[in-house]
């Protein structure tokens, strides 16, 4: 087999240096009812050729050649020759974690750029290595503000990304957190202050909100962070389109920010592996769960850089650990730090608003429900037909349209989600029209 | 003497913030196609940032130049052997990386209509049923992210089946050997923790075990090899105490890679248990992520997987979003599909006479090395090994040597590091695990190594104290770092 390495005369020298005449006896140890006493159902192995034939049948199965307006948390954009040009590099591929650190400076160097980067972008303190993706750094992002302000309860707007606030709810359910909801204003598509200030409480730790929230809208996040610090609570602010983060002025008031870079390079990949952000205030950096990388020297006086503050974590904590997790999602985030080298100052805001505009001329000939003020997606209310007819029709124009909205909100089943980028194409977005207002 | 490796130039780098000058570009955005639009009339002037302060400006080949310098800064599998025990760290097939950039399964959008989405939606199909038949398991979620998360959704499993009879129950037992994220697990499953200490053999302690489960225990978390590299022969026993008090097993999966083809989780007698793609099926580590844990369990637990689930009606596959008694979703989307695609590739590859074949080289590689270091090392524990062996620094550190020092001086001989410190029953613990994936040139080249240190370490142990020398990084201040924390760049 191509991946075993070794001759059949090198393996019976090895057989013969341990005192064995067969790989067999090597298990001889085992009872017998542990035991596979059958060969593994599985068919033999195949080459290269057929490998790469299998999955090319697979994909001719999904979708080809469709123009998309899908968003929704997974975003469609541009991604630079270089990223894949360095992930592909084996230094960085076939690396492990990088506990040993003079071995290990490529991805410790990198992993620390991604860290300021990550700061400058959402005008956080300290950011750490990566989380597993933005979902999972929600509740992550919650039990940290529960750890740092002892107090339980957690409001979440009903704005976030649905399936982020499914995730949240699996994680808080065996904690002692309970998680409760605050509604949206059903004109703006902004989150509801009042209801967010009655269930507001004294035992509330977090209050989460999402900006552009899941309907594409700039949230009110000083409104919602004034609520929240009142009364003691920690403002979290996830965002799921990190190129919005070219154009909008960072969550300062957040006391936390949580977030997804699927943008950032990461093709879509039927939803992963991508890479969540925690970014934090100074003070609750020993509160943060995931790797975290810092500057130091070597015993030579040159700038090195190693894994730090590692007593949050698991392998040394254990069960007092801040958080179980272990990985962090390096590559991705090498190629979000590569991305975000490319595009630099200037190119992130130009991407940014190429995608502001894109999606503005798609809204003047759809008309958005909710008249908050967006970024690159927006809600529709479909007219005379479902949004599942729509999308039935466009099909066959080979467009994929927008995300039906009754499966997370009831109330909005007339209703479909939208985003267009800098790869939607204008005569795109005038078919899509035509066909939705025909 | 150093035979694998010779020292070379390795060019020195800025970092890209100290490269960075206004006005340099690496990209140019197509022609835009719509009418531009002033961002503080559509946005609101108040939310348009003035710029993004300090964010680099380089040129294209200063950035390809920057990342290809600090690539060469890093060791790697693809530059030799990498023995951490524990991590199996093995060859990455580079045709995974191929198929998982296949345009139509790169860019297929998590919502896109499952008539459009049948071919990833067949891969996931046939990769729950490859990792069923090789664990012995009645169903998989392939939602888990990683191994810690994995062990998360099966520790929530096992609660919601108790709380359905009745009882979550309050506490999960755990070896003194177990990996770090398993009591951390237990804690978010809002489970107390109690720490079983290893038999004299460094299994699980049976006379122990029977006295410590008790109607208040949910499950036995279990590593089994466990993290020695020891196979649990008494593990049908350890399951029959747990279920006899209606308690679960759980097996982390870490060690795999010494079972595949040989024996099977679910056939002696693990309820549950996750896996880590990235170690045992070959998926790359990636200096740290991503990886994907898929979760195994039997019949009894299948209605508490997460959702949605993938059902088949007969040619078409579809997402049921409502199993009635399912735990929620631990992980947007379906999982980490890019990594299920590479370890699909991988199990294809090998077939399964193969996976047996690679099994069987891994733990022939182990048993080889430790034959060859036995007469250097300290062996604690003498039970017949698997895919891993564990020497204790005892005979070194008596010289004044630990086993961290012996790690950093390995560096100069051409290799990684073994794993260090762990598991701690161990005291100072040098944790070699080679995999199936290592020539016999390599293996050699690495005893040759140890042999040369161990004697070094008779001869001059000064001297193995101050290592890596061979470094372009020399040893790095990790306490400095801790103590004063440096976690961004600013000017």
């Amino acid at each position: 087999m191509r991946y075993l390495p070794k001759s059949e005369s090198e393996r019976r020298q090895m057989l013969e240096a341990c005192g064995v005449g067969t790989p067999e006896e090597l298990f001889a140890h085992l009872p017998d009812a542990v035991r596979l006493n059958r060969p593994l159902n599985l068919a033999p192995g195949i080459s290269e050729y057929e490998i790469v034939q299998y999955f090319r049948d697979r994909a001719e199965q999904n979708a080809n050649g469709y123009a998309t307006f899908l968003g929704a948390g997974v975003y469609n954009h541009y991604r630079p020759v270089l990223v894949d040009t360095v992930v592909s590099r084996g230094e960085f591929l076939t690396s492990y974690t990088p506990y040993q650190a003079e071995i290990a400076q490529g991805t410790l160097t990198a992993i620390f750029e991604f860290q300021t980067m990550i700061c400058q972008l959402t005008g956080m303190d300290v950011a750490n290595a990566s989380m597993y993706d933005g979902s999972t750094a929600v509740p992550e992002a919650a039990m940290m503000a529960v750890r740092a302000t002892g107090k339980g309860r957690v409001l979440v707007s009903k704005t976030v990304h649905p399936e982020y606030r499914e995730v949240l709810a699996t994680y808080a359910r065996h904690q002692g957190m309970p998680v409760e909801e605050f509604g949206y204003v059903a004109e703006s598509g902004v989150l509801d202050l009042e209801d967010l200030e009655r269930k507001m409480d004294d035992l509330t730790g977090a209050v989460i909100v999402q900006t552009p929230n899941f309907f594409g809208i700039l949230e009110q996040v000083k409104a919602a962070g004034e609520i929240a610090h009142r009364r003691g609570a920690l403002l979290i602010v996830i965002f799921t389109e990190a190129v919005s983060l070219g154009l909008l002025e960072p969550p300062a008031d957040a006391d936390i920010v949580a977030g997804e870079l699927q943008s950032f390079a990461i093709s879509p990949s039927y939803g992963g592996p991508y890479a969540g952000i925690i970014a934090v205030k100074e003070k609750y950096i020993r509160q943060m769960p995931g790797r975290l990388v810092g500057q130091t020297l070597d015993s030579r006086g040159h700038r090195a850089f190693c894994l730090t503050l590692s007593t949050r974590e698991q392998h040394i904590r254990r069960e007092k650990a801040t958080s179980n997790i272990c990985t962090n999602q390096a590559l991705v985030a090498l190629m979000a730090t590569v991305f975000m080298s490319v595009y630099g100052k200037q190119g992130l805001r130009e991407l940014a608003e190429q995608n502001l505009a894109k999606a503005h001329y798609l809204a003047s000939k759809l008309k958005p429900r909710f008249t908050g003020k967006f970024f690159n997606e927006f809600v529709v209310k479909a007219e005379g037909k479902s949004p599942e007819e729509i999308n039935k029709q466009l099909l066959k124009k080979k467009i994929i349209g927008g995300l039906p909205l009754g499966r997370f909100y009831p109330e909005l089943a007339d209703s479909y989600l939208i985003c267009a980028t800098e790869m939607t194409k204008r005569t795109d977005m005038d078919t899509l029209a035509s066909q939705v207002t025909a | 003497m150093i035979k694998k490796v010779t020292q070379h130039l390795s060019p020195n780098e800025l970092l890209l913030f100290e490269r960075s000058s206004p006005g340099k570009k690496a990209y140019q955005l197509p022609g835009l196609d719509v009418p531009a639009i002033d961002a503080a009339e559509a946005l609101g002037a108040e939310n348009v940032r003035a710029e993004i302060a300090g964010f680099p400006e380089v040129s294209e080949v200063e950035a390809l130049r920057h990342f290809t310098r600090l690539s060469t800064w890093n060791y790697a599998i693809d530059y030799g052997m990498y023995p951490l025990g524990s991590c199996t760290m093995k060859y990455n097939p580079r045709i995974n990386e191929l198929v998982a950039r296949t345009e139509g399964l790169a860019w297929a959008h998590p919502y896109q209509p499952e008539s459009l989405s049948q071919g990833c939606m067949e891969i996931m199909w046939r990769m729950e049923s490859v990792l069923a038949e090789i664990c012995g398991m009645d169903a998989v979620t392939l939602q888990p992210a990683a191994g810690a998360q994995g062990e998360l959704t099966g520790i929530l499993l096992i609660r919601a089946l108790l709380e359905k009879r009745g009882n979550p129950r309050k506490k999960i037992l755990i070896p003194d050997s177990a990996h770090g994220t398993n009591p951390a697990t237990a804690a978010i499953a809002g489970y107390a923790v109690e720490n079983i200490k290893s038999s004299e053999t460094g299994g699980v302690d049976l006379a122990m075990l029977e006295q410590l489960v008790t109607s208040d225990v949910a499950a036995l978390m279990v590593t089994n090899p466990n993290t020695l590299g020891v196979f649990e022969n008494n593990i049908v026993r350890v399951a029959e105490i747990l279920h006899k008090k209606g308690a679960m097993l759980y097996m982390d999966g870490a060690n795999m890679n010494a079972l595949v083809g040989i024996a099977r989780p679910g056939d002696f007698g693990v309820d549950v248990m996750h896996l880590n793609l990235h170690k045992t099926f070959s998926t790359p580590h990636g200096g740290g992520g991503p990886g994907a844990g898929p979760v195994a369990v039997k019949k009894v637990l299948e209605p508490f997987l997460p959702t949605p689930r993938l059902k088949r009606s007969g040619k078409k596959l579809a997402f049921d979003y409502k199993p009635k008694n399912s735990i929620g979703r631990v992980k947007a989307y379906y999982g980490n599909f890019g990594v299920l695609v590479r370890a699909l590739a991988y199990t294809l590859a090998h077939g399964g006479p193969g996976l047996k074949n690679a099994t069987m080289d891994a733990v022939l590689n182990a048993i080889y090395i430790r034959k060859a270091l036995e007469p250097y090392f300290d062996l604690p524990y003498t039970s017949p090994s698997m895919h891993e062996v564990v020497f204790s620094d005892d005979r070194q550190a008596k010289l004044g040597v630990r086993t961290g020092e012996i790690a950093k001086r390995l560096i100069d001989y051409g290799f990684h590091p073994y794993t260090v410190s762990f598991p701690m029953i161990v005291h100072g613990a040098l944790m070699i695990e080679p995999t199936e994936t290592e020539s016999k040139d390599e293996i050699d080249l690495f005893i040759d190594a140890m042999i040369s240190i161990a004697k070094e370490v008779e001869l001059d142990p000064q001297m193995v104290k101050g290592a890596p020398y061979n470094t372009r990084t020399s040893k790095v201040d990790e306490v400095a770092a801790a103590r004063k924390p440096v976690l961004r760049w600013k000017p």
